[in-house]
């Protein structure tokens, strides 16, 4: 380093010759790159960006330098300084940088350890199949239609065409209601006992007779005219009472039937069940809305079968299957694998459907001549064991928490 | 009903090769669903037809052991493979048990290494001492009932040497036929290969036609056997005939057993069989009687009180008035269509005979049979129809075949009585069948399939009530189809002949739904809330039993106490249907906890049935709902009109109150424990959180005091109440409680066995429905962006004095104070009882957050506010404020 009064050059400054000024430069930014932290760095700064430092000292000769030199030592200058302030920036940055990172790791902990403290939820897959398989059809128009679960028996069967003694009664096994007269709401703790009638009972003494035993009331007991409905259908005749018409509903519910349970039957069961009652309708218009049914539920594409069945309520009548949607067909074949689904049929029994029986339509004061309608209706638990694989309807029914978590929210 | 389908095959012949794969799917095609396809006679083999040609008796066992030479020396072609028919191979020796053969007699010979029915195989034995070279069969060891008593002894006309199977038409295919009750007529092989005919387009032979005597309708001399019919609407045709000398003892062909067992109708007599053969060949049930044990004129009529019949079945019968009874001078000798009697049953010494073939009521031997409980194939046949037209020419074919095989004479002339029938004629427009199934038949197609199926139709006529007209068609449905009645039914036979596959595939109509209603789409929120919360939807019992309610601890007179009993429960110990959820979910809590699952969170939505309030006077004063209250029986109304307004109410009034429940229960942890920490047991917060969690949903604007109700926790439940406002359940001006949520009673926790502190809810969601129904839709609230100010009170009040009720004060009073300063929310954040504020009395602190919606408040107005509502407080609650910090920000 030169002393600055030995030779005064007022043309000539020595600190801001190219060359000293690029030494001081390459001297503060190797400082600062060499900054570990930063105190370094801030020491690296005050060093070489103080009041002290040589540019800035070298900075305050420029007044010294001639008109015609000053501009150009400026802006030597000035670019050093850039350079050390840009320097600087980048240096902090990286620091932060290292030292979040390093913070970031330490805070690092394992997220994979479990956090279930709340309990989780879970709807019952018969709700949520109810309401899943009600949308297709609210989506089609219907609305959902309801009625109670203990009905008189003129609504679940006389208005639907089940004759009094007529055979078809006896296909439902039905829980009748005992007489109102002769409970006891108070104590309840027994049924009404057989009944007796003078000496001409005309009944066997023995216990009340079972469900088993056929769709009427227990020998000539009193009777009160009710029965816990045996299917969702007269919600049919209700909805035909009570809504204007064309009508197009659905109606889910709780059905009961006197069978004893098993795997594959329970006293307690769920249907759902559809009506339209238009002008025209006919079983071309059956076959369209269980068709779009179908769709919507097992998947495009696949085909559905009528075949003739019974039901007062309906005439014609049909059962309705639907092609396996699992193997479709595939299992009849000579030689293929067998379908647990079907059971190798290749065809799937869904639901029972029909032209709605005009003298059901007369019962509930509509003009057959005028209106037509249809009707089908088929078991939830059954669908659970078709789409979901349930095999055995007490899983459904016995309320295990582990049966509806498995479905969580939706079927 | 079983169905051999050789039998089937003699009326409606289908040409050769038979494919039993198409048989049964066109059958189930037009409506006869084909359950089963049996092959039967397969499982025998190496049995062949043998003379005994000497027996030997054995001596010295506890029973009579004979030893017989027998032999299959035949005279006859048709050998059996393995029986020699000629030399010293044809005789052999075989230990036999049975006693009903002699010498000479003809028998089925299984021989060594047969194979019979249930893969039983003969080989050569040591026996009693002696070599068993085969076995001697009886017919149940033949597969053909269950007759076990002695072999079975062949007609003398049986070809030795042959082989059983071929000779007694073992092997055939038998079918299982599930006949819907509208199908009277298919439960016969005429009806059924009239079907079969029609299926497959073949021609149909009528058995009801076939081999009848010439002598048919020979009215004789006049009546046989004096019949009368006493009342018209039990039975309207009733025919005797008489068969006179037959042999008691001769047996049934060997043809006719094998038809009866493949049927599955055991053989029992000559006359019985020959009956029963008739009723599944033709549908008409029969009976024979003896003739010799009737006491003058037969007369069908209801029975008399007091009456009693002992039937074949040995059970000695009270007979009610609706039953139809044969009867002769000494009372009643059947049941119509049902059971005859036992007196006067047909027995081994019985050699006149007088056969019964009768019309009756089909609703009067449905109610019959099911009172007596007694469902035999009459029964069946007559309950879902029998041909009225049939019983003239069944009692014929009867009584001939009868004579042919009993070796007795007819006894010319019948006796019949009849009361008339209308034949039904239902007129249709030729396209009716078009337009019900939405398919173009055509009226040629439609004539044809009503003609096969009996009906008689004539064309003529145009309907006037179309314009431009229709043509028509005036069907009359034959005597065998009771079922046609309608123009429906008739369009059902034309589509279902066509084939269902037939009808086409329309796109469905739209049509303007309205979509759920509100009640459907809370019930689902509510749903969806609860399982969000945690809670996992399970169901319960829907029956119930008293001793239920005892165990909840229901006061006498409580609702939940009316229950609706059932007159045939599936189980005693549920004889009711349930009147709350919550015993239900207490076992099916148990169940779980049983199970491996302690901590429980579980909701279930049902209905419950409770029987309606006594408002008849004098019932239920004291204390004892339902009785002597007068019955509301449910009419059963018309059905050839609509109802009234009048009588549908009548109909709902006799129904009990069916209230929607929402119900959960709560045990175990709420937050489970972990490597966390502990976990917080549910307790009676997290209840009533709960039916917040519901109320809330509903926006039905509702409070909350104390519980005091079974089967809660006295000091421990929360009552919930709806407000008088919009909600129509409150139009009176009266809060309506909607339900209960807390920790259960300890001793109702010990009834049902659960864990210590076990809580429960459960809310009427059908009055939270309906209240819910009026509300207004949501109005979107004003967002405030002025900043808040924060209060802090800490008020001192009894100890009594409910945390809820000091809240709303609070608000009241905010919201006196004016509506520019909005008190938006208030929390409770300490709860502290001590020294410092004094015995019985607590101290609880509250953040009330003000803020204005149009500008930033002054700390002067925020005073005024919460002094109004510290104010509102102390008036209403008796609370003293204990200190106030302001923590404005």
């Amino acid at each position: 380093m030169s002393a600055p009064n030995n030779t005064y050059d007022p043309v000539r400054v020595a600190v801001l010759e190219p060359a000293e000024v690029e030494r001081m430069t390459s001297e503060a930014l190797a400082a600062i790159g060499a900054a570990a932290s930063f105190k370094e760095l801030k020491a690296a700064e005050v060093a070489h960006r103080g009041r002290q430092a040589p540019l800035t000292l070298a900075s305050a000769e420029i007044g010294a330098l001639p008109p015609e030199a000053k501009a150009e030592a400026g802006r030597r200058v000035g670019v050093a300084k850039k350079q050390l302030e840009e320097a600087l920036a980048a240096r902090q940055a990286d620091l932060e940088a290292d030292r979040d990172r390093r913070v970031l790791q330490d805070e690092t902990a394992d997220v994979t350890l479990p956090w279930d403290i709340s309990a989780v939820g879970a709807r019952h897959p018969v709700a949520t199949l109810s309401d899943r398989l009600a949308d297709v059809f609210i989506g089609m128009g219907y609305e959902i239609a309801e009625g109670p679960e203990v009905e008189a028996e003129w609504y679940n069967f006389d208005a639907l065409n089940f004759p009094p003694d007529h055979p078809a009664r006896e296909m439902q096994d039905t829980f009748f209601v005992a007489d109102p007269g002769g409970s006891r709401g108070d104590t309840g703790g027994r049924p009404p006992g057989p009944a007796p009638r003078g000496d001409t009972g005309g009944r066997p003494p023995g216990p009340a007779p079972r469900g088993d035993t056929g769709g009427r009331p227990p020998g000539p007991a009193p009777r009160s005219g009710l029965v816990l409905r045996t299917h969702t259908s007269p919600v049919q005749i209700r909805a035909m009472l009570t809504r204007p018409l064309p009508l197009y509903v659905v109606s889910p519910g709780k059905c009961f039937r006197s069978d004893a349970l098993d795997a594959t039957h329970s006293p307690v069961f769920h249907q759902i069940e559809g009506l339209a009652v238009d002008e025209g309708l006919t079983m071309a218009d059956l076959r369209g809305a269980i068709t779009a049914f179908v769709d919507a539920m097992f998947g495009e594409g696949l085909r559905t079968r009528l075949r003739p069945d019974f039901f007062p309520f309906t005439e014609p009548s049909a059962d309705v299957s639907m092609e396996c949607h699992v193997c479709r067909g595939e299992s009849t074949k000579p030689g293929a694998p067998p379908c647990r689904v079907c059971k190798s049929q290749g065809w799937i029994e869904i639901a029972g459907c029909g032209m709605v029986n005009p003298r059901v339509l007369v019962a509930c004061g509509i003009d057959p001549d005028r209106y037509s309608g249809f009707a089908f209706g088929l078991g939830i638990e059954r669908s659970l064991m078709i789409r979901n694989g349930l095999t055995d309807i007490r899983d459904a029914i016995e309320g295990d928490v582990r049966f509806s978590s498995a479905f969580g929210m939706e079927a | 009903m079983l169905v051999p389908l050789s039998w089937l095959l003699t009326y409606a012949p289908l040409p050769e090769p038979v494919d039993v794969g198409e048989v049964a799917r066109r059958l189930t095609g037009i409506g006869l669903e084909i359950e089963s396809i049996e092959q039967v006679g397969h499982d025998i083999s190496d049995v062949a037809v043998a003379r005994v040609l000497e027996i030997e008796n054995l001596t010295g066992h506890k029973k009579p052991i004979r030893y017989c030479r027998v032999s299959t020396a035949g005279d006859s072609g048709g050998s059996s493979p393995r029986a020699s028919t000629a030399g010293p191979d044809a005789e052999r020796s075989v230990i036999c048990g049975a006693v009903n053969f002699a010498a000479g007699d003809l028998v089925p010979l299984a021989l060594p290494g047969a194979v019979l029915p249930g893969g039983f195989e003969i080989g050569v034995s040591k026996r009693y001492g002696r070599e068993s070279d085969g076995m001697i069969c009886s017919a149940a060891e033949l597969g053909l009932g269950d007759d076990h008593t002695g072999i079975m002894v062949l007609p003398p006309d049986a070809p030795v040497g042959a082989d059983f199977v071929s000779y007694a038409g073992l092997r055939d295919i038998v079918l299982d036929v599930n006949v819907t009750p509208d199908k009277g007529h298919a439960l016969s092989i005429r009806g059924m290969a009239r079907e079969l005919a029609s299926a497959f387009g073949v021609a149909y032979a009528d058995p009801a036609e076939a081999d009848l005597p010439a002598w048919v309708a020979d009215p004789g001399r006049g009546e046989v056997y004096p019949a009368s019919i006493a009342d018209p609407t039990a039975c309207d045709r009733f025919a005797l005939r008489e068969v006179r000398g037959i042999d008691p003892a001769r047996p049934t062909p060997l043809a006719m057993r094998v038809r009866l067992a493949r049927a599955d109708t055991r053989s029992v007599s000559l006359a019985v069989d020959v009956t029963n053969y008739l009723m599944l060949e033709l549908g008409q049930p029969m009976h024979a009687f003896d003739r010799s044990a009737l006491d003058g004129p037969i007369v069908v009529r209801r029975a008399r009180e007091g009456e009693r019949l002992e039937t074949l079945d040995h059970v000695v019968r009270a007979l009610d008035p609706d039953d139809i009874a044969i009867t002769d001078s000494s009372g009643p000798i059947g049941l119509a269509g049902t059971m005859g009697g036992l007196a006067t049953e047909v027995s081994e010494s019985s050699t006149d005979l007088v056969i019964e073939a009768a019309h009756f009521s089909a609703p009067g031997v449905a109610r019959m049979s099911r009172r007596h409980r007694l469902f035999s194939q009459a029964s069946a046949r007559f309950e879902r129809g029998v041909d009225y037209e049939l019983p003239i020419r069944a009692s014929a074919k009867a009584a001939a075949m009868l004579a042919e095989l009993g070796g007795g004479t007819v006894a010319p002339g019948y006796t019949l009585a009849v009361e008339p029938v209308e034949p039904v004629t239902i007129v249709i427009a030729a396209d009716h069948p078009d337009r019900v199934a939405g398919t173009a038949y055509g009226t040629d197609t439609v004539v044809r399939r009503l003609r096969e199926v009996g009906c008689t139709v004539e064309l003529g006529g145009r309907s006037e009530a179309t314009p431009g007209g229709r043509d028509l068609l005036t069907v009359t449905p034959p005597s065998w189809r009771p079922d046609l009645a309608d123009p429906n039914d008739l369009a059902e036979e034309v589509i279902r002949l066509e084939g269902y596959e037939k009808v086409g595939i329309a796109m469905p109509r739209a049509t303007a739904g309205k979509g759920r209603t509100a009640a459907q789409r809370l019930r689902g929120a509510i749903a969806r809330a609860l399982a969000g919360g945690g809670y996992v939807e399970v169901p319960s019992s829907a029956f119930g039993s008293a001793a239920d309610f005892d165990r909840l601890q229901l006061p006498p007179e409580d609702p939940r106490r009316r229950a609706v009993l059932l007159a045939n429960p599936i189980r005693d110990e549920e004889p009711q249907l349930r009147t709350t959820l919550l015993p239900g979910l207490l076992r099916v809590a148990g169940r779980n906890v049983g199970r491996g699952f302690a901590d429980l969170s579980l909701f279930e939505i049902g209905n419950v049935a409770r029987s309606k309030e006594d408002t008849a006077g004098g019932g239920g004063a004291n204390g004892h709902p339902g009785t002597g209250a007068p019955s509301r029986v449910a009419p059963i109304l018309p059905v050839d009109r609509g109802p009234t307004p009048e009588e549908i109410a009548e109909l709902e009034r006799a129904l009990p109150d069916q209230p929607r429940l929402v119900g959960m229960v709560l045990t175990g942890h709420r937050d489970r424990p972990g490597w966390w920490g502990d976990g917080r047991p549910a307790s009676f917060h997290d209840a009533i959180e709960a039916a917040h969690i519901v109320l809330r949903t509903s926006r039905v604007p509702y409070s909350v005091q104390a519980g005091q109700c079974a089967p809660w926790h006295p000091g421990r439940s929360a009552e919930f109440v709806i407000e008088p406002g919009p909600g129509s359940i409150t139009t009176g001006g009266e809060p309506v409680t909607v339900g209960f949520a807390g920790e259960l009673h300890p001793r109702v926790i010990s009834e049902f066995r659960l864990p210590p502190r076990t809580c429960a809810v459960e809310l009427d969601l059908s009055l939270i429905e309906r209240a819910a129904a009026d509300l207004p839709p949501v109005q979107a609230p004003v967002i405030s962006t002025y900043p808040v100010a924060s209060q802090d009170v800490a008020l001192v009040v009894d100890e009594a004095v409910p945390a809820a009720k000091v809240q709303a004060a609070l608000v009241a009073g905010a919201a006196a104070a004016g509506r520019e300063v909005l008190l938006e929310d208030v929390r409770l954040f300490d709860v502290y009882t001590g020294e410092q504020v004094g015995r019985g009395r607590k101290s609880l602190a509250y953040t009330l957050r003000f803020r204005a919606p149009d500008r930033t408040l002054t700390d002067d107005e925020v005073a005024v506010a919460r002094d109004a509502a510290v104010a509102s407080a102390g008036r209403l609650t008796g609370a003293v404020l204990r200190g106030s910090v302001s923590a404005a920000g």
